[in-house]
């Protein structure tokens, strides 16, 4: 899975380059946020705007994400999903539990 | 008997690589159906989002030994209805045992299978002589 990772305002932005996340690259996903985590980095933003497509499974990637870092008393945001994506959080109502802001630039000042 | 106005058959090996393929050839027949436009781009990111959940199924109740083995995909427009069947031979599951998810517990998986019952208008699980097959059905007017 191409993912870009870099530092901005003391956060560490995790930016998924691929157009789709599913049950192909999904566990990828998952064990690179991870293993950031464990690497000590705290205060995560995926960057999820050039995603076009994402299925249960890279739903659940996030998921775990998002534990992991609650885990270990980390923020983890989301930003930059597009109207489709965003749709698949909200019919799972997920988008009640995850931090989302609509650009990675307010994520990263918030 | 129904007309069948199109029918698209795949056979792709039973990977998650090929996922991404199955799904784009699902929105392109997406773009063949006769709606408005503006409900065929949702249209066609809906049966890319089914088709990659039950693809994804197929894969995993596939046989543990299952190297070489394949997926069979089938796209039919017959009449007003836009019909997919997937097929595999694993061990199956069953359907019915398979829980609307409890939206409070945060669980990485089990929305799958709720993605295809939200978005498709009926879905059933058989086992037949030639394997088993689930079929999703889209009502297009």
């Amino acid at each position: 899975m191409n993912l870009s990772t870099i530092k901005q305002n003391g956060k560490m932005v995790i930016s998924v380059k691929e157009p789709r996340v599913d049950a192909h690259n999904s566990a990828e996903l998952k064990d690179r946020i991870l293993k950031i985590l464990e690497g000590g980095e705290r205060n995560l933003v995926v960057d999820l705007e050039e995603v076009e497509f994402i299925d249960s499974s890279g739903l659940g990637a996030l998921l775990s994400g998002y534990k992991n870092a609650n885990l270990r008393s980390s923020g983890f945001a989301l930003s930059g999903l597009r109207p489709r994506v965003r749709s698949m959080f909200e019919l799972t109502r997920l988008h009640r539990v995850f931090d989302i802001y609509p650009k990675l630039q307010e994520a990263t000042s918030s | 008997m129904s007309e069948v106005m199109m029918n698209v058959d795949i056979v792709v090996p039973n990977q998650t690589r090929y996922l991404r393929l199955v799904g784009n050839i699902a929105e392109q027949v997406a773009r063949e159906v006769d709606v408005t436009d503006r409900d065929r781009e949702t249209l066609a990111y809906h049966l890319n989002l089914v088709l990659t959940e039950a693809m994804a199924n197929a894969i995993e109740y596939s046989r543990p030994d299952g190297d070489g083995e394949t997926v069979k995909v089938c796209l039919s427009i017959e009449n007003c209805d836009l019909w997919i069947r997937v097929f595999d031979n694993g061990q199956g599951f069953d359907l019915n045992a398979v829980p609307t998810p409890d939206f409070d517990n945060l669980t990485e998986r089990g929305r799958g299978i709720f993605f295809i019952r939200s978005l498709m208008d009926s879905v059933e699980y058989r086992r037949t002589d030639a394997g088993n097959v689930l079929e999703m059905r889209k009502h297009l007017h």
